[in-house]
């Protein structure tokens, strides 16, 4: 069971093995050939999964509401229960490649169901907020026929935004006291949400930060509005909103305390509105397009990466580097030689 | 480009609330460059074996300070098993009375750890009982 190629355990992951998926996913996290293999035999059984991202700083609370969202698809008040994979991003620590993966603590109602499938990952060194690999890890659990894909990644600053390449809605979470009205119209990782989320809305401040959040998608998304300023009427409108003949999406704000389970259902039903627009509108299969568009060229970048080094000498490299460190050459001129490989 | 890490689970089975230890030694084996997935307190041997499988580690690290080492081991060591994760290596932590310590280890524990151990030695079992060397990381 544990060795084994990449197609053989890629159909035992089809017909439902756990443990194959969890073999799996590390070999694909550890980028070797039987993670490539498997996922090459796997990728005709993608494209089902709904990718939900969730960022937000550290702190705000993002395992909790993920392990309450995730109890909630598999208990849903109407309907059948939806099969729920979370993939949980830490850092890795920059000096010794270690992490501590602690997501897990809070995802303990959870435990002991076996339509939910929690993977932690460390970032090992990507600073996007996922790791090199997590796009792999997710096509591997789309595969594996989960519904539903929670992305926790790396409690993000503000310009870890690659969590919205991966996902087909993401959700910011935020917190009460984080900081002022200014944070809310700063560029990234406000820009990159389809549902913001106010967790710990029963503390002091969070009727500010639902302002304060409510004010910046306003100046976002004015498709037309009239203000007064400096005591002047101003009407404000934007072409924005006219994109998708009418169809726009503004992104709702909505308040929950996870820890008490509040909020939860609303969040839900903000989540499987975004869905439906997503459908309408042909943006699911855009951002299925620019996914695969974006994983396509990562590995295309990592593949001429490897193929260059198989062409360079570390003698040369070495070189090179002597040079540039002693000021003798510049790194433009240096990245010029070591691309052909030979000294000039 | 093949990238490996050691990966342990750090868990607390039974009902005892005090995770000092356990917190220090995943501190240290983060320190070593080990990725360490801490689960919390009051797991059951199922919840472990089920965290076990779905993050398939290399180590799992049991913390035990309320005497209840004899009843829970087995029950992980046994879960793991119909797992199919029988390479699995178990270490225990916690205040394991001597005489239980061979008997542990006949059950397939592979090593046990009391109150002064250094955080060293473990490192460098673990990298030992995972690659079988104790030199490379």
């Amino acid at each position: 069971m544990r060795e084994g190629n990449g197609v053989s355990i890629a159909e035992k992951v089809l017909a439902g093995n756990r443990y194959a998926l969890s073999r799996v996913l590390t070999f694909i996290e550890n980028d070797a050939p039987e993670g490539r293999e498997a996922l090459k035999a796997l990728f005709p059984y993608t494209g089902r999964a709904h990718l939900v991202g969730v960022t937000g700083a550290p702190g705000t609370g993002k395992s909790s509401l993920v392990n309450r969202l995730a109890y909630y698809y598999r208990h849903p008040p109407e309907g059948e229960p939806k099969r729920v994979a979370i993939v949980a991003v830490d850092p890795s620590s920059p000096f010794t490649g270690g992490a501590i993966l602690g997501d897990r603590i809070r995802m303990r109602d959870l435990s002991g169901d076996r339509g939910v499938f929690i993977r932690s990952m460390a970032s090992r060194g990507a600073l996007g907020g996922l790791s090199r690999t997590t796009a792999g890890v997710v096509q591997a659990l789309d595969a594996a026929g989960f519904d539903m894909i929670f992305i926790e990644t790396v409690g993000a600053g503000q310009a870890e935004v690659d969590i919205a390449r991966l996902a087909h809605t993401t959700l910011v979470v935020e917190a009460p006291g984080l900081g002022d009205d200014v944070q809310a119209i700063k560029a990234g990782i406000l820009e990159i949400a389809d549902v913001l989320v106010v967790n710990k809305a029963d503390r002091p401040g969070a009727n500010a930060t639902v302002r304060a959040l409510t004010e910046m998608l306003k100046l976002a998304h004015p498709s037309q509005e009239t203000i007064m300023h400096h005591g002047r009427r101003m009407v404000l409108s934007s072409s924005v909103a006219q994109k998708h003949e009418g169809h726009l999406w503004i992104p709702p704000v909505v308040q929950t305390v996870a820890i008490d389970n509040q909020g939860i259902d609303n969040l839900a039903a903000a989540i499987a509105r975004h869905r439906v627009y997503l459908e309408e509108t042909g943006e699911w299969q855009i951002r299925d397009r620019v996914r695969l568009q974006s994983e396509l060229e990562n590995m295309l970048r990592e593949a001429l990466m490897r193929r260059w080094r198989e062409g360079v000498t570390a003698e040369i490299y070495r070189q090179v580097m002597e040079d540039v460190f002693a000021r003798r050459m510049a790194p433009a001129d240096a990245v010029a030689i070591l691309l052909n490989g030979v000294l000039a | 480009m093949t990238e490996r890490r050691i990966r342990v689970l750090i868990a607390k089975p039974g009902l005892d609330g005090h995770d000092r230890g356990a917190k220090v030694v995943a501190r240290a084996l983060r320190d070593a460059g080990m990725e360490v997935i801490y689960t919390g307190l009051r797991q059951t041997p199922e919840m472990i074996a089920e965290a076990a499988l779905q993050e398939d580690v290399d180590v799992v690290g049991l913390s035990i300070l309320s005497g209840a080492h004899m009843a829970l081991v087995p029950r992980v060591l046994e879960l793991l098993r119909e797992n199919g994760q029988e390479h699995v290596r178990i270490f225990v932590g916690g205040i394991i009375p001597d005489e239980d310590v061979p008997r542990l280890k006949a059950m397939g524990v592979y090593a046990v750890y009391g109150p002064g151990t250094l955080t060293d030695d473990i490192v460098r079992d673990i990298r030992k009982a995972v690659l079988g060397t104790i030199d490379q990381a």
